[in-house]
């Protein structure tokens, strides 16, 4: 296995003494990806995520020559927040990892939060949703990068609204992640003058949405909004074609959607969804260099957002850790990054709040038709651009502790 | 019997005196994960190496104390012991409602039912609002034992740990050593004469049913004050489905098999964490070859090399319940 | 009077309809799985790996044959019921001597390796699969899919023809008292070793029939067998572990009860199973159509 030759490589790296130019804990910038290698979120995290981060090594070690030792290691937290917070402690504790980066999955996400805030780490989330990281769970270790589950249902909530979809039926999945979804998107969606005509609470997991579907169908909502993620998303998806919901001329609202789960869907079945992501790979010319290599390297896949945030975060963390010379104390580099304006090829400009919050532009894009792509991958049209003043919470609504009011 | 009750304990006091020393060479997180799903196998064994029963839901027992004591810890500030008290009593009295219902049935009948009862009490976890659902039970704190003694220490409270396990496992030792052991045996090995003899066959399987799942639940709960967290995992039935592949690598019936089999399954785990699908299909070839080749666990397999001439060698299987019977 | 319930009618009748159709594919694997505890006393816990197996199989046969649904169909069932037979002949075999829970174990540690392998090689994203009969008709009350209909009407089908061929034919009668007395059968000339692996490979083969049915309508990935299989279970304990006919009428009407319980109370209707099989373990341990031991 190529990776495993790789941490073995890098691992004997670790001990030759060397000469440095700043005090490292232990004399290495230690970055840890964690993530789901191979379950539901791998296609969107996963060894793409690890890539991604190695490649912000090399393009800061070209931009600004290295004299330090930069190692990325990385793990399968298996959507599990106990396997997540073993490893991640393990880290901490013995590895001496300076730094994790992505974790999908909400419910590791928080546990690695409060474990990095107790050994004062640093922990940059790409993957995971839940608004609360910048919210009432906020610390000065961390910092939420890619996207939010308030920043998603504002997007796709208000612009829809805006654009004709004013009556909306939920279907939302039992449990915390969906509950908070399709409380964040109502109040959107009630905010800009729109209805909600009903919701239905789906067990999770679910395998059949039938009969759900057939509730949203009979409510005549303009709008469905599946307030779910992963299979239960691509299920729903699917078996709506099946039911013939767009064609009856109803809408499905993604509220969490990755390209890779068009990908899966197929253009046929996914064709006419809407939803809200920070980052596509077509859209401009710095992007698609960034997909070249990607996708060579990567079965042909495209990136998706949550991995092109794991390049972000991981260049502007180097960039924090060079000035300050130092990663030893994790709120020290926090408070850094949170000082320096970002800048990087995929996000462009942008900034980091006092919250933990990095703020840029949000995107609704509407999956194409199967003879409007012109290739593989090419999936996506841009249905409005959400400037990044608007598209995350406001600092004041969040309650978080660190801002002070 | 060859092997006596003093070698036992003579290894019992071995593992104690490697025990104390541990965790100055090993990391005392990953030991404290050992001796909770240690204890849980212990208290998984209890019921299948003794009674001859097969749970296929001892999750229900662990997970389910584990939220009880995160809970209590977390939400309502009691103190650890406290709060683990309160997991093993949620998790006994579980064993009572459940073994009620389970007891009636035997063998393949008997374990579908522990696992569609402990379906439902994942269900139940991951709707019910104190749960956490999906987040689990998150930064459960770990307050001062008894009011004073600081366990914020992975060091100190490794030690707490190791005494709650030792507290268990000599729990069982005493059980299955006792009369009632002996009951539960004769039980195992012939139930309708153990009902001609006039013993209440039921009422002793329930109780050790009970008991059980209070062990169970006791190293759920004390999992939960080590990790500062309770989540799903823990009342999957996947989660049950572990304690039985490490009962039976170690060794059913064994005394000290689950300690072994834990301490390999853990240790794998931690091992291959960079890829999580390899685990599953290791885990399952374990489970194929020593299902066909080495039924009686490490343990076992290691007595009967000792015990080369005696009766137990030829036995290469626990006999839980008579099989087709021969013609 | 529906209005006293608070659901239109023509909601009620879509739900039911709805749940038949699930009832389908519960009826039809825990059929399998039914076949093959009768006969061998062994609880398939890799039934749900046979089945994920059948929708890949489908997948596979589809992406890189380009052989469409209707072959997969007969295809399918004979390829992963021909490798259920080699895990019979290699594996289980071995283990008839012994409790059948470690029967059990056994299948459960394949169910781990299949799952773990197919998650290994295709991640858990899920893999498309095209509907054959896309388009529906709109029958008043509700829209329904073409496929669904014949999935209903084929499983019915399917499971008529096992009910008929175990209960009513000659061979069937050699299997049924094979289960009883093998020996005694075997005095009688006939193969029972062979009989057991066949029966194991056509529980197999249903099982994966099971996968081919769903893998239009459902998501094509390795842990959908997982999700389903201690559903099957509860579905094959409540309708009496052995009896074909009980595992046929309760996987339908469990698929509809769930369909009621979406309705009324959605939030239940994953746990709604368990519970009547907790009930009715109480009342009639035997389940609704098993022979009292």
């Amino acid at each position: 296995m190529p990776t495993a030759k790789a941490l073995i490589i890098f691992t004997a790296l670790a001990f030759t003494p060397l000469a440095a130019h700043a005090q490292y804990s232990d004399g290495v910038i230690k970055i840890g990806v964690m993530n789901d290698q191979s379950g539901t979120y791998a296609d969107l995290s996963g060894q793409g995520s690890v890539w991604a981060a190695r490649k912000a090594v090399e393009d800061f070690c070209k931009a600004s020559t290295c004299h330090d030792k930069i190692e990325v290691i990385f793990a399968d937290h298996q959507n599990k927040p106990d396997v997540g917070s073993n490893i991640v402690r393990q880290w901490y504790d013995v590895d001496k990892v300076d730094v994790v980066v992505d974790v999908p999955t909400s419910s590791v996400a928080l546990a690695v939060n409060n474990i990095a805030k107790e050994k004062n780490k640093v922990f940059l989330v790409s993957g995971a949703a839940a608004s609360d990281l910048t919210g009432k769970a906020c610390t000065p270790n961390t910092i939420h990068w890619t996207y939010d589950t308030w920043a998603l249902a504002n997007g796709t909530g208000q612009a829809i609204v805006r654009t004709g979809g004013d009556s909306w039926f939920f279907l939302t999945a039992d449990y915390a992640f969906g509950h908070a979804l399709e409380r964040d998107t109502e109040a959107v969606v009630v905010k800009n003058g729109g209805k909600v005509l009903g919701k239905v609470r789906h067990p999770f997991p679910a395998q059949d949405f039938s009969s759900f579907l057939l509730q949203a169908q009979a409510s005549k909502a303009k709008i469905i909004g599946l307030a779910n993620a992963g299979a239960d998303t691509t299920n729903a998806i699917k078996q709506a074609a099946e039911f013939g919901i767009v064609q009856g001329g109803q809408n499905l609202a993604g509220l969490l959607v990755f390209i890779t789960d068009v990908h899966a869907l197929g253009l046929k079945t996914a064709q006419g969804l809407i939803f809200t992501e920070a980052w596509y790979w077509d859209a401009n010319e710095n992007n698609r260099a960034f997909a070249k290599e990607f996708g060579a390297a990567n079965k042909g896949n495209m990136p998706t957002m949550v991995q092109a945030g794991v390049y972000s975060a991981v260049m502007h963390y180097l960039k924090a850790v060079h000035e300050l010379k130092s990663d030893a104390d994790g709120a020290a580099v926090v408070k850094k990054m949170k000082s320096m304006p970002t800048d990087d090829k995929l996000f462009g400009k942008g900034s980091i709040r006092e919250d933990g919050r990095k703020i840029h532009d949000m995107y609704l894009f509407e999956v194409k038709k199967p003879e409007e792509s012109k290739g593989a991958w090419d999936y996506y049209k841009i249905r409005a651009t959400i400037p990044a003043a608007e598209a995350f919470r406001p600092i004041d609504q969040g309650e978080c502790p660190l801002v002070k009011k | 019997m060859p092997i006596g009750r003093n070698w036992s304990m003579n290894v019992f006091v071995a593992f104690v005196l490697l025990a104390l020393v541990a965790p100055f060479a090993i990391y005392p997180v990953f030991l404290m994960n050992v001796l909770c799903f240690a204890l849980f196998a212990c208290a998984f064994n209890l019921l299948i190496g003794y009674v001859g029963l097969l749970s296929f839901g001892h999750a229900m027992f662990f997970g389910f104390a584990a939220y009880i004591s995160g809970y209590a810890v977390k939400a309502w500030g009691w103190e650890p012991l406290l709060g683990i008290a309160a997991g093993m009593a949620v998790a006994a009295a579980m064993g009572l409602l459940a073994g009620a219902i389970a007891i009636r049935r035997q063998g393949i009948y008997f374990a579908m039912v522990t696992l569609a009862l402990s379906q439902m009490v994942f269900f139940f976890c991951l709707q019910a609002k104190f749960t956490g659902g999906e987040d689990g039970i998150q930064a459960i704190p770990r307050r001062p034992l008894l009011g004073h003694i600081d366990i914020r220490n992975d060091f100190v409270f490794y030690y707490v740990v190791l005494l709650i396990f030792c507290a268990g496992f000599l729990t069982i030792y005493r059980t299955i050593h006792s009369p009632f052991g002996q009951v539960l045996k004769a039980i195992r090995e012939n139930e309708p004469r153990a009902i001609s003899l006039g013993y209440a066959v039921d009422r002793f399987k329930l109780i050790a049913f009970v008991l059980s799942a209070a062990l169970a639940g006791l190293a759920g709960a004390t999992k939960a004050i080590v990790f500062q967290l309770a989540s799903l995992t823990d009342v999957t039935w996947q989660m049950s489905g572990e304690v039985v592949l490490m009962t039976l690598v170690g060794g059913m019936g064994t005394v000290f098999g689950p300690i072994v089999g834990a301490a390999i399954i853990v240790s794998m785990q931690n091992y291959l964490s960079g890829f999580g699908e390899w685990v599953l299909v290791i885990q399952g070839i374990i489970f194929v070859t020593t299902v066909l080749l080495f039924r009686r666990g490490i343990v076992g397999e290691m007595l009967a090399l000792v015990n080369r001439y005696g009766p137990a060698s030829r036995q290469d299987h626990l006999r839980l319940r008579e099989a087709r019977p021969a013609e | 009077m529906f209005e006293l319930i608070g659901v239109p009618p023509q909601a009620l009748f879509g739900q039911l309809l709805l749940g038949l159709i699930n009832g389908a594919f519960y009826a039809l694997l825990s059929l399998g799985l039914a076949v093959i505890f009768g006969l061998m006393n062994v609880i398939n816990f890799t039934h749900g790996a046979q089945y994920m197996m059948g929708a890949f199989c489908a997948w596979m046969l589809l992406t890189f044959a380009g052989i469409p649904y209707w072959g997969a169909l007969i295809l399918v069932p004979i390829i992963i019921g021909a490798s259920g037979i080699l895990i019979e002949r290699l594996f289980i075999s071995r283990l008839y001597h012994l409790d059948h829970l470690y029967g059990l174990l056994l299948t459960f540690g394949l169910a781990l390796i299949f799952e773990g392998l197919f998650r290994r090689q295709f991640g858990s994203s899920g893999l498309p699969y095209t509907n054959p009969i896309p388009g529906g008709t709109n029958l008043g009350f509700m829209f329904l899919p073409w496929y669904r209909a014949w999935v209903v009407a084929f499983s019915l089908t399917v499971c008529l023809a096992t009910w008929f061929m175990v209960e009513k034919t000659q061979l069937g009668s050699y299997l049924r008292a094979a289960t009883e007395r093998p020996d005694l059968v075997q005095a009688f000339g006939i193969n029972v070793p062979r009989m057991v692996t066949l029966t194991y490979g056509f529980g197999v083969g249903l099982a994966a029939l099971a996968g081919v049915l769903a893998a239009p309508i459902y998501s094509v990935n390795p842990v959908m067998g997982s999700n389903l299989i201690v559903v099957v279970f509860a579905v094959v304990v409540i309708g009496g572990m052995g009896s074909i006919l009980g595992s046929i009428l309760t996987g339908f009407g469990l698929g509809v009860v769930e369909g009621l319980t979406k309705v009324f109370y959605p939030e239940a209707s994953n746990t709604v199973i368990f519970i009547i099989m907790a009930i009715v373990l109480m009342l009639r341990p035997q389940g609704l159509f098993g022979t009292p031991k």
